[in-house]
Parts: structure tokens; sequence; C-alpha cells
């Protein structure tokens, strides 16, 4: 059964970098634009992980994280918050919110791959 | 009259040889490149434009392109005879710094296709001048008759490009 | 390899979104200055913070870092914590600027020069130290101004030790108490635990002191604790790396023990004592942004080979061409079948025939067309830093931006515009307080107006600044000798001498247009594509420079003349008028130049046959027709035989198959199917006077 990954960022460049490297590695990748539209497809389809920016218009990657929790489906699917914050505090809100755990931006493919291995 | 001579309807050539459409000017037979060839055609309407050789006889309308021609008779230095139905004009185009160009040439008639093997192609004469030699590629015996290979490329260019009168 | 390619197509797509968000940026900025709108902010934070993401992460790090000096100063104007003053929104216009650059070297596969950078660096860090309007609360944020040039992952912030010599460490005592909810977040001991294991050898004993009754037993959560051992000399960050995600939903300790077979009771080092008891309070959670309003940036056609078309034109295209054909299906029934009583049909037929073709033609041009927004759109940035340079309050009106022209002549206009506009910023307008005493408003007023005027598109750059002064211009133009000392001159002439290449009354040169090498180009620039400028003045009250310009560069409205058995054809909006001339107005000056006397002036007379040595009619000009042309303020006459129709020709270049051919300006099918060539009057005009004098002549 393949593993479903939903990757949620605003830019393109950064969304098909995610893809790229992740189908390379053998994962099937949904991707979406903001959090909207993410949560629209959560409703409707399963994913094994998600994958989300936190700046984001329309709806951030911490409020998604929160919305999807809410999801019974979504209850225990691992999120990862990509941030370029090196701060605590969006940490710490993606943590709030339910998020897993996080990915430092900019990371290297090895490192992406590294910490999906970790939850999944 | 015109007469598409685009590859397509003729047999390849073999390996190692040229297809060469060949002419008449003045007695001689000359052969230029038929991938160069677009077409030929009868004669047409030539606007004059100034400040050009006697050789560059004007421009053209092919199907709404500008097409210079050139007289080669006059260009080879060879007596100017009038033009009328029956002249022909070969339409070549050739490489230039904006890309493709396309010129017509006058010629008395134009007369075959041969397949011309590369190794029978000799290197032109000396006694020929320093004009000719721009554009003569070689001679090629065919046939027992003698061809002479021009380069169209050099031909184009040393008539267009690097001749102008000055202006009046 | 497909792999490196498709890495190529998405860098590629960053470059765009970056030059868009660049593009955002500097809009949202300029916007900035008047209203400061926590949206507008926030928008360009998130811009800046994408371009900033990306350049990390495709390896572009001088970008990233930079760009993260100017998130950071970003970062507190969206947060509150920092007024948006002018000085800082100059700052950050100059930012994208740089930004830009960097990002336009990244793509030209160039070395990305830092020296921008550095020096903007140097005044964000000045904004940023200067104290806060609104008392700050303390920066969360942890990453400093990076300084190394590779990505470093950052730790998380622990409570790190003092620096416990490594070697000295055997292993790791760890007490590891989640939280009861620790499962909610998907977490799994067990994943934590394989990590440790990766780092040395691990023994793990669970305690089950949490466990409650069954009854009372919610599945979902996380009685067990754990004491883990994990041998090995590791640095305690690394251990503490891994449990960074549920550091904050445990209780987690980290005990050292050591090598030193006497030290008995492994020695805890203070530090290493108590982690955090529960999640540290987190800060607000990122506000949901209201959908940002999209700033249309409007790109300029800069390639030049290709044109985005809005889809209705393409459709209106093929409409007509859908009635072209049905014509043409109707006419050839006439080939077939041709019936003399039919007369009538067939004369319908062709003049349908030519309204086809009218409405295609039409439609095909517009296929061309642009806004001239797209060129206009660079004039607030230029206007704001402008104004700014020189210390005057101007404001930009623009009228029209929807007017539309060619593409090719918007492209070619927008330098002779640039330069109009700083020139009349530099010149027109005045310093606030001249305008003050002059009783004017403070801030000037700068307007850029474009809207269609019969066949062609009209120009104007308004400014309610000086004006000009007739008295300056006319006495430096005497000086030059440009001018007869006691030579009446026009209001209208004595304006066209600033198009005098060299001309420029300002007495201190700036480095802006102060040089005169401008306006000479400007005009050469307007003709060159079939254009007129006009200069309007009022002295204290304001100029208006007016240009007109063809809608199109590929038609010309022309006037087609025989001269012997030759046909050319001269561009109507060059010619004046024909006369036919009488011989008490003809005379030569020394044998040489023959002159016409039109109206009040003499005029040059151009014998076309013997430029292009043509047969002509008749040589004697008063059996001939002269046709007054003018150009650049210049105007002569040509001798032609006669003159044909007038009409639109299709301009055809000489130069794609034949070359540039002096005198003229293209070619044109005639309605026979033979070639016509048309006449390049400015260019005969100019070549003529220059022989006939030996010198440039200047404006008469």
């Amino acid at each position: 059964m393949a593993v479903t990954i939903l990757a949620v960022d605003d830019s393109a460049s950064m969304r098909q970098m995610v893809s790229f490297t992740l189908k390379h590695a053998g994962y099937t990748v949904v991707q979406a634009t903001d959090g909207v539209e993410a949560l629209e497809y959560a409703r409707a389809n399963l994913v094994s992980l998600v994958l989300t920016d936190v700046n984001m218009p329309r709806m951030d990657g911490i409020t998604l994280v929160r919305e999807l929790r809410q999801l019974d489906t979504y209850k225990f699917v691992p999120m990862l918050v990509l941030t370029t914050e090196a701060g605590q505090d969006k940490k710490m809100a993606g943590k709030q919110a339910g998020a897993t755990g996080w990915l430092v931006k900019p990371f290297n493919p090895e490192k992406l791959l590294a910490t999906i291995a970790k939850v999944l | 009259m015109t007469m598409d001579m685009k590859p397509t309807g003729l047999p390849h050539a073999a390996a190692g040889t040229e297809q060469y459409l060949s002419f008449l000017l003045g007695g001689e037979e000359y052969g230029v490149d038929i991938k160069k060839v677009q077409e030929i055609k009868g004669w047409d309407t030539v606007t004059r434009v100034p400040y050009s050789p006697a050789y560059v006889l004007g421009v053209i309308n092919l199907r709404g392109s500008i097409v210079p021609v050139i007289d080669l008779r006059l260009r080879f230095s060879l007596e100017k005879v009038p033009h009328d139905a029956t002249t022909v004009i070969i339409v070549v185009h050739v490489p230039g710094d904006r890309g493709e160009r396309t010129v017509g040439m006058v010629v008395d008639a134009v007369a075959d296709v041969y397949d011309v093997a590369n190794a029978n192609i000799l290197p032109p004469p000396e006694s020929l001048g320093a004009v000719e030699k721009v554009f003569v590629r070689g001679l090629a015996n065919q046939d027992g008759k003698m061809l002479i290979l021009i380069d169209v490329d050099g031909l184009v260019v040393s008539s267009v490009d690097g001749a102008s009168q000055a202006a009046a | 390899m497909t792999l490196d390619l498709e890495m190529e197509e998405i860098i590629k797509v960053f470059f765009e979104e970056s030059f868009e968000c660049l593009d955002a940026m500097e809009s949202g900025l300029l916007t900035l200055d008047t209203t400061a709108d926590r949206e507008t902010i926030n928008t360009i934070f998130r811009a800046a913070h994408s371009i900033k993401g990306g350049a990390g992460t495709f390896g572009f790090m001088e970008i990233a870092e930079f760009t993260h000096s100017v998130e950071t100063l970003l970062d507190e104007m969206r947060n509150g914590m920092r007024a948006v003053t002018p000085d800082a929104v100059q700052v950050l216009l100059q930012s994208v600027d740089v930004i830009r650059e960097m990002t336009q070297s990244a793509q030209a596969k160039q070395p990305i020069l830092t020296v921008g950078a550095d020096a903007l660096n140097g005044e964000l860090a000045r904004i940023l130290a200067q104290k806060n309007v609104v008392a700050a609360a303390p920066i969360t944020d942890t990453a400093a101004l990076p300084a190394a040039a590779a990505p470093v992952p950052p730790k998380s912030a622990p409570q790190a030790p003092g620096n416990v010599a490594v070697t000295s460490i055997s292993g790791w005592r760890i007490h590891f108490v989640p939280e009861l909810t620790l499962f909610e977040t998907c977490n799994d001991p067990m994943r934590i635990f394989a990590e440790l294991a990766g780092l040395g050898r691990l023994d793990v004993t669970a305690h089950t002191d949490r466990i409650p009754p069954l009854p009372t037993l919610d599945a979902t959560h996380c009685y067990l604790s754990w004491t883990l051992v994990l041998h090995g000399a590791i640095e305690q960050a690394r251990v503490i790396e891994v449990f960074d995600w549920v550091e904050t939903v445990s209780k987690i300790s980290y005990e050292p023990i050591y090598l030193a077979p006497d030290a008995g009771v492994p020695s805890a080092v203070g530090a290493g004592a108590a982690a955090p008891v529960a999640a540290r309070p987190a800060a607000a959670a990122e506000p949901a942004a209201a959908p940002a309003a999209p700033l249309v940036v409007a790109k300029a056609g800069s390639d030049a080979g290709s044109i985005r078309v809005a889809t209705e034109k393409v459709d209106a295209l093929i409409n007509l061409v859908g009635e072209l054909v049905i014509t043409q299906s109707m006419l050839g029934r006439f080939a077939e079948k041709y019936d003399p009583e039919d007369l009538e049909s067939l004369r319908r037929g062709l003049i349908q025939l030519a309204r086809n073709t009218r409405e295609l033609q039409e439609s095909v041009m517009q296929i061309r067309m642009l806004p001239i927004g797209f060129s206009f759109n660079r004039f607030p940035r230029l206007v704001h830093d402008l104004s700014r340079k020189l210390g005057k309050k101007v404001e930009l009106k623009l009228c029209g931006e929807n007017t539309e022209l060619d593409k090719t002549v918007l492209e070619k206009i927008g330098d002779p515009l640039v330069h109009l506009v700083r020139n009349a910023l530099d010149h027109g307008m005045e310093l606030p307080d001249k305008r003050l005493a002059a009783g004017k408003s403070e801030t000037g007023t700068l307007e850029l107006n474009a809207f269609h005027e019969g066949g062609s598109i009209i120009i104007e750059v308004k400014d309610d600044g000086a004006g000009l002064n007739k008295a300056r211009i006319l006495a430096k133009a005497r000086e030059r000798g440009l001018v007869e000392p006691d030579e009446q001159l026009s209001d209208e002439q004595i304006y066209n001498l600033i198009f005098v290449a060299g001309f420029s009354t300002a007495d201190t040169v700036s480095d802006l247009s102060g040089r005169g090498v401008g306006m000479d180009v400007v005009r050469r620039n307007i003709n060159d594509l079939g254009g007129h400028v006009q200069i309007f003045s009022n002295e204290g009250v304001g100029s208006t420079i007016r240009i007109r310009l063809p809608l199109t560069l590929a038609i010309l409205e022309g006037q087609v003349l025989r001269v012997g058995k030759e046909i050319y054809v001269a561009s109507l909006v060059s010619i004046i008028e024909t006369v036919q001339p009488t011989r008490e107005h003809l005379s030569s000056v020394a044998g040489r130049s023959e002159l016409f006397k039109h109206r009040d002036s003499y005029l040059p007379i151009i014998r076309l046959h013997d430029l292009f040595d043509i047969e002509p009619d008749t040589r004697d000009i008063a059996k001939g027709l002269l046709v007054v042309v003018e150009s650049d303020g210049r105007r002569v006459s040509i001798l032609v035989d006669e003159l044909l129709a007038q009409q639109q020709v299709v301009i055809k270049s000489l130069e794609t198959n034949f070359k540039h051919v002096p005198g003229l300006a293209g070619a044109t099918i005639h309605g026979d199917g033979t070639v016509a060539l048309i006449l390049d009057i400015p260019g005969l005009i100019h070549n003529f006077l220059e022989r006939q004098s030996g010198r440039i002549e200047l404006a008469a």
C-alpha cells in the first residue's frame, strides 16, 4: 500500500521541491497550496503524514494542524510543520496545536527523508 | 511557373555523396547543393533598389516576402542577356546573421539533378580569380562533363553584403 | 539526467516566484508611505519570508541570509513592535533592489555579489538598534544574523550545561516521564528509543507506577515512564536533540555518567538537572491571515519573442476568419460560373471582402496591443525615489493606463518617457519652499496621461512646475551660436531648442539629466517610431510634453508617388503638403543647392531621381511636383513626377533577406503584386542636409 504524504506550502517551488524529493524516495505525494485546500482534501481522504509550511495565506500551518486534529481520522496521523523560524514560539505553537514535530527550513533532501522516516 | 524543389519527393543521395541541382549559364554547367534550393521560379517583375551593383537586379515579392534577385551572368562578368518569359530564377535559402535569408538567382536554364561523390570533387583551379574563388567550391567530373560546384552561402554573402555602391 | 532537469525546472519556478514576491514587496512598500496598513505589512513580510525559505532550500545562501535580515525588520513591524518610518521604508525598498539583483545573478548562473547586501546590512542594523516606539517584548527568535554560509540546523534551546568535556563522559542516564497526552501528537517513545539506540548501547527500563486500575484506564494515554541508560561518549546536545519534539510534553532529566572510578556518585553537573516541567506557554498562534488583496503586478513584455494574448482577442479573430471564409466561398462561385447579369452580386461580394479584410486586419493588430500601464508601472517607484533624492514633494497621477498600443512601440517608448519624467522632476518641479513662495501648494503634481486620438496614441507628461524660461533658452541658444542674434523665433521654435543635442540650460549638471544628452535622443527615438513630440509651456504654471505615436509599426499611412518608372511610398505623417512650384519660387545658391520658397522659408530641394539614379519624366522642377516633408523640426522639399493614391501599406523588411539601404525604410507589396519601396524621410533629410552643408544642421 502506498504511503501518501500531504505537502502543504503556498510556494510552488517549495512544494515541488518537497514533492520531487519524496516521490523519488517512493512516497506518493498530494500537494495543497494552503491550509484551506489541505483541510478540504483531508476531510475526504486519509494520508499517512502531513507536512505543512507555517506561513501561508488563508489558513496558516498551525491552524491547519489544529483543525486536522479535530477530525477523527486525523487524530493519529503524524504531522510536521515546516518552519524557517528557529524560534521557540513557532515550534511551541505547533506542538500546542497538536503537531508531532517540526522541520526547520532550509533543509536538505536527506534531512527531510530522515525525519519522515522517523515518524512513519 | 514554380517548381518546389524541397527534397521530400526526391530519392536521397547515398552516403558520401551530395545532391546538386545544376543550371546552365553562358555555356557552362554549374551545380548548387540541392538542400539549399527552395524553389525554381519563372521571371517576375523586379523592383530596382538604389545603391546596388548592376548584378543585384532588385527585389521581388515572393508570397509576401521581399526577396533580392541576383543576375548571375552579370555577377560572373558574362555578357548580359534580356530577361523574358523563359528566364529562370533559382530561389535559395542560406544562413545569415539574422537567421535564414532567401535570395533569387537568375540563370539561363535549369538542367538536372546529380549525385556527386565527395571524393570526385577537385579543388578549384588556381586560374580562377580571387573573386570567383569565394563562391566556387570545386569542380566535379560528372559523366564526362565538368560541373562547377557553387558555394551558395559564399556567393550570397559576397554579392549582397559585400557589395554596395556609394550613395550618389 | 532527468533528475537534474526536473530540479532545474523547479528552480526556475523559484526564480519566477521570487521576482513576483519582490514586485509585491515593492508595491506594498510604496503604499506604506501613505497608509501603514496591517495587512499590507503582513503581505510584505510573507513575501520576504517566502523568498528566504526558497533561497535557503535551493542553496542560494547569500540571498537567504540577507533576506533574513530584511525579514527581521518586517517581523517587528508586523508585530507592532516597531513603527513604520519613511526611513525604514526607504531602506527596505533598497533592500528589495539588492535582493532582486542577487536573484538575477543567481538566475543567470553568475556569482552573487554581496556588496549591496553588506552595505544595507549596516543600515538595517542601524534601524533595528534604534529604540522602539512600542515597549519591546523580548524577541524570542534565537537565530542571530547568521554569518556562516552553510545552513546550520538550529538545535532546540535546552537547559544546556557548560562545556563538559565529552571524553570524560561514558554515558547518560535519562529519566523520561512523558505527559499522559504524549500520543495525541503521534509521538511514539519507541521511535525515540530507536534513535537513541542508534547513538550507542541503550538499556531501557520501564516504570509502570502511573498505570491506573483498568476501569479508569484511558487507552490513548501514556502512563509509562522510563529510565534510559545510554552508553557512550555522546554530546549532551545530541542526546537532547532526540527528545526535541517531546520535550515540552515531558519531564526529562539527563545525568551524565563519568568514567572516573573514584568519583563514586555520578556527579550531576548542575545544569543537567530538571528539564522544563510543563510545556512552555505557547506564543499566540499565528493569527489566521485575512485573505490578502492580490497586488496586481503588471509585467512588462520584456521577452521580445512572445506575447500573452487575452482569449477574447483570439476568439474575435477566429470569428472574423470564419466570415472571411464564407465571403471567399461566395466569390469562388463566380470563378466557376460567371454570369454577366450577376455583376451586382459580384460587386457586393467584393465590398464584403474588403470589409472582412479590414476587420481582420484591425483584429490582428489588436493582438499586438498591450496597455500602456505596463510602461507606466515603473514610475511610482521612480518618482518616489527621485523626489526624495531631489528633496522635492511630488504626487504622481497616472491616467489612461488601459490605453493600448503596439508591443514594440510600448517597449521603445519606455526609456524616452523615463527621461522626460526625470527632466520634469529635476528641472520643471520647484523645491517645496519655492513653490510656497510662489503661492503654489508644497506638493507638486506630475501627471502621465495616455489616450487614443485618430489613429494615434497620445502620451502627455504634465507638470505644474516652473515651466520653460523662454528668455533663458533663447539666450543660451544665441550664446551657442544656434540662433542668429536678431533672429525671431516663435514660442514653439524656442521650446524645440531644448531638443538639440548638447543643449541644456541647467546651471549645475545634476547627475540625472542636466548633461543635456537626453532630449535629442528622446526626440530621435520618438521620430524613429514614426511619432512626433511637442512642448507646451506656461512660465510659472507648468509644462506639458505631448507625444504622438502611431498605434502600430507594421502599417503605414502612405502616399504613393512616382518618379520616372519607379514607385515609392512616403509616410503621410511626414508630409506637410505637395505643391506645384512656379518658377518665381525657385532659386539656387552658389550653383549648388536649389531652394524653393515655401510660405516664408526657403526649403532645400532634394532631387530623388538623382539620389536614386532614376530616369525621371522631367528634370525641370517647374514641371514636376514638390512634396514638402518635415522631420526633427527640419523641412525640405522632394521633387517627384506624380502623386498616386493615399493608402495604408504593410511595412515589410528589406533587411531580412537583403540589407539596409540608406534612404529607404522598408518595402511593401503594391496592389499589382510588385514591390514598392518605402522612403525613409527622416533619414533622407538628415543625410541630404549633412552632405550639403558638410556639418550637422541645427533646428531652424
